[in-house]
């Protein structure tokens, strides 16, 4: 009579816990992978090593920081089942908005030069560029939480608008010459001996930040909560439309922030910057494992999806394949990961 | 052992070996991490009889029938089908060798019609290779006409009702020309009529010489259909009997493997003051001047037929759909319900009738399940969920309720779908609700987790909290309430007593 009951006790706590990988191993298998056929290949073709070059490790997260940065702005935005197409086309916009005032008064066609708005405190700069990026981003998560429509129908009307915005702003023109105190957040400062990016230190920053966000915080929680059923999210009372409206504002305070990282180090802006890194940005997501059909997705994951990005261009260029053959490429290996990570998915699936 | 396909082969010629069981299986064993689901189970099936399975919830009944669906392979354990051993390796395999299963969540397309539904993959083409869409409705017609299904081929699936849903199921399913039916608790979302119809179209095929195997946790519908019932419990096998001679309770005995003495054990509780005030609530075109009160313990059972607009009702005063007119007063104070979160906080909590569709985070772990509604209010401190005081008292609830799981970690999908509700159950009680609306809190459950639950429910009346519950099951409705509120289409047709409450009272209020 009682042994049921005991048995129900037991199961919760008393059988053998069930040892779970977390799930990013996996993507971790397959940039130790990629890594080692170029390294492989390097011996081969070139005769050298592709890993043991700290330079070249540093190159390739840099490469890798300002599209990262977007991606984890994403990654949350796609764990609610959404899409944000925008991130490039704000890139482009914020920078030239955000160059725009941090250029030095010996450039005599400084956008606003002739308000006197040069050789500004780069906080100005940089703040701009934070607000700007929110408040898009607010744009994108209020057209959706009160229209309703698809993110991605949202988010590539803003997209659209906000490249024609970055061509408006000088009319085609970069905008060029900023101040030393502005650029300096684009430069390396030298530890051990080696130089290490300032945006590199800002990628992992916020890496960390958004990986507590997600993990520890109710923010976190919800945003799980609405990607996997929103319906039931809505019934255990969370209010979808705020929560979405914080999520998309908070991927383009991501996109600002980016955007400002691009301008600093290109030490200039012009309108055609960041075309395409909003795919780049996905692809990272949904190489690290997140689901496009939302509720599933992990910044540690999309950290890895980045470096193995930056990893294969890398590669090709160090092997010393042509920039035709690396898209193509890398098409095809931004396909791969995720079909193999999702056959592991199932596999795990199915046995538990 | 003969392939599948030459198995197929042999059973499209017509020359089908004779044996007392159109399907045999033993000594099944198979395992998932953690949990071992069946141990040396035997199932025998006999032509033209109606067999049921039954079990509580995670006795192995489901994981039984997936792998004669052909859905799981057995870790170990002998398939024969009319004698004759058979590996199957994959649903289409088990489909082909005549085995059809019915799911509990229907597999049809909404957007495509009915008869296109039916003959998909298998569409009659004409000479030019092209879908005859006559023939293919003809084909329809003939198969309705043969079950007494009356559903025009050619409409939408999405445009129809769950039963008609049901009904398409089943006709595509006996397309097949299938020897094996497998019914997994297919008079869950029907009304009584429905269930009637549904039982004439199982007599029919029974007299065809299919073997039927039904899941069912409804007792009544058991001794009303079934020839034969086998009993699992905790993945192994009980017993197979007639069914004329079983009693409900040593069935009951056999699947719990203990006596369950009271199935309704409600307690009398002092009744206080009134909790909750519904006045005058509508919603247009749903339900109109619904009025009722309920008071601190009191079980306010509401009753009345599928789409009366029950749950609409709960819906409405939980916040999910707001009223279009009307009042609802907490303590006597008027409050504007107008989203889930409002209801939350003035001490509702809300368990939905629909378990997948409103209730799980399918992709989400036990855990995040069972903390998700009470993170609106308690246990986040600056942002931060305090994780570790969160997950003890997660725990605790989850034992309290013998949620079956090795820990709190497991995707809540391997659950089976009592425990998931007890999740559910969790989940609301962690809140600490004064007024707890309970929609359809035990469909789908064993009758060792129900009496559970009902103990439960019992047990927070006791302790004051305003109970409403809306169920199908007339005992249930009849033991558990104080009071029965009935409704019927939209508009309450009365409330009875406890004392005064009949099946026969019940049923003429609710359908007139």
């Amino acid at each position: 009579m009682t042994d049921t009951q005991q048995d129900a006790g037991k199961s919760l706590t008393g059988l053998k816990k069930i040892r779970r990988w977390p799930p990013e191993v996996s993507i971790l298998l397959v940039l130790v992978g990629i890594m080692l056929v170029f390294e492989i290949l390097g011996w081969i073709l070139i005769g050298d090593s592709f890993i043991a070059n700290r330079q070249r490790l540093s190159i390739i997260v840099l490469q890798v920081a300002v599209t990262g940065v977007i991606a984890i702005g994403v990654t949350q935005v796609i764990i609610t089942a959404g899409v944000d197409l925008s991130s490039g086309s704000m890139v482009g916009f914020i920078a030239m908005v955000a160059a725009s005032l941090a250029q030095v008064s010996t450039n005599e066609r400084a956008v606003f030069g002739a308000y006197g708005l040069t050789d500004l405190n780069p906080v100005w700069a940089i703040l701009s560029g934070l607000t700007l990026g929110l408040l898009l981003g607010f744009i994108n998560g209020f057209i959706i939480a009160k229209t309703k429509i698809p993110p991605f129908i949202a988010t590539l009307g803003m997209m659209v608008s906000v490249r024609g915005l970055a061509k408006w702003y000088t009319l085609g023109q970069p905008v060029a010459l900023l101040s030393d105190s502005f650029s300096w957040f684009g430069h390396s400062f030298p530890v051990f001996g080696f130089p290490v990016p300032r945006p590199v230190i800002v990628f992992l920053i916020v890496a960390v930040i958004f990986h507590i966000l997600l993990t520890y915080t109710r923010y976190g929680k919800f945003t799980y909560a609405i990607g996997a059923n929103p319906q039931a999210a809505r019934v255990s009372g969370i209010n979808i439309g705020n929560h979405l409206m914080k999520v998309y504002s908070i991927a383009g305070l991501l996109s600002g922030l980016a955007a400002v990282m691009t301008a600093a180090r290109a030490e200039s802006a012009q309108p055609g910057m960041g075309v395409g890194y909003e795919l780049d940005a996905i692809a990272s997501c949904v190489i690290g494992g997140t689901s496009l059909g939302g509720g599933v997705g992990r910044i540690t994951g999309t950290f890895i999806g980045t470096i193995i990005l930056g990893v294969v261009t890398s590669g090709f260029t160090f092997l010393k394949v042509g920039a035709y053959y690396q898209e193509i490429v890398k098409g095809i290996i931004i396909v791969a990961a995720v079909v193999i990570d999702q056959n592991r998915q199932n596999k795990r699936r199915k046995s538990s | 052992m003969v392939s599948p396909s030459t198995m197929k082969i042999v059973r499209e010629s017509g020359a089908v070996p004779g044996s007392e069981f159109v399907l045999e299986v033993a000594e099944v064993r198979k395992e998932f991490p953690g949990v071992v689901a069946l141990d040396n189970v035997k199932f025998q099936l006999r032509a033209g009889t109606v067999h049921a399975l039954m079990g509580e919830n995670g006795a192995g009944k489901s994981t039984l029938m997936k792998i004669i669906a052909g859905i799981y392979t057995p870790d170990k354990g002998t398939f024969k089908l009319r004698g004759v051993d058979v590996r199957l390796k994959s649903p289409l395999d088990a489909l082909e060798n005549g085995i059809a299963m019915i799911h509990q969540e229907l597999n049809l397309m909404g957007p495509m019609t009915v008869s296109e539904n039916i003959w998909i993959r298998r569409e009659p083409k004409n000479r030019f290779g092209f879908i005859d869409h006559l023939e293919m409705r003809r084909k329809t017609e003939e198969l309705f006409k043969r079950l007494n299904i009356e559903i025009d081929p050619v409409v939408e699936v999405g445009t129809l009702s769950v039963a008609n849903r049901q009904m398409v199921e089943i006709a595509k399913a006996v397309s097949f020309n299938s020897d094996v039916l497998i019914m997994d608790e297919p008079t869950s979302a029907l009304t009584e009529r429905e269930v009637t119809h549904l039982f004439q179209i199982i007599r029919a095929l029974k007299a065809e010489g299919k073997g039927i195997i039904y899941i069912t946790h409804k007792m009544n519908e058991l001794f009303d259909i079934a020839d034969e019932v086998s009993i699992f419990r905790d993945g192994k096998y009980i017993a197979t009997k007639n069914s004329k001679d079983l009693t409900r309770d040593e069935i009951i005995r056999m699947m719990v493997g203990r006596e369950i003495t009271q199935l309704f054990p409600k307690e009398t509780v002092p009744i206080g003051n009134v909790k909750l005030s519904v006045k005058g609530l509508t919603l247009n075109g749903i339900f109109k001047d619904v009025s009722f009160d309920v008071r601190e313990g009191e079980i306010l059972g509401i009753a009345g037929l599928v789409g009366s607009g029950r749950s609409n009702i709960a819906e409405t005063i939980f916040g999910v759909t707001p009223a279009s007119s009307g009042a609802i007063e907490i303590d006597g104070k008027r409050v504007n319900i107008k989203s889930p979160a409002v209801a939350m906080h003035n001490g509702m909590a809300f368990l939905t009738e629909d378990r997948k569709e409103t209730g799980c985070f399918l992709l989400l772990d036990i855990q995040d399940n069972t903390q998700m509604a009470v993170l609106q209010n308690r246990y986040v401190n600056y942002g931060f969920v305090e994780q570790t005081q969160l997950a003890k008292d997660s725990e605790v609830m989850a034992q309290a309720l013998r949620v079956r799981t090795p820990d709190m970690q497991e995707p809540i999908i391997n659950l089976s779908g009592g425990n998931q509700q007890k999740v559910l159950i969790a989940r609301w009680l962690l809140t600490k609700p004064r007024i707890l609306i309970l929609d359809e809190p035990t469909r789908g459950i064993d009758v060792g987790a129900k009496a559970e639950i009902h103990k439960l429910v019992s047990q927070l009346a006791g302790q004051g909290v305003a109970v409403i519950m809306i169920s199908s099951e007339m005992p249930e409705v009849m033991g558990m309430s104080d009071r029965i509120m009935v409704v019927h289409e939209g508009r309450v047709t009365g409330f009875l007593d406890r004392s005064e409450a009949t099946q026969v009272k019940i049923m003429e209020m609710a359908s007139h």
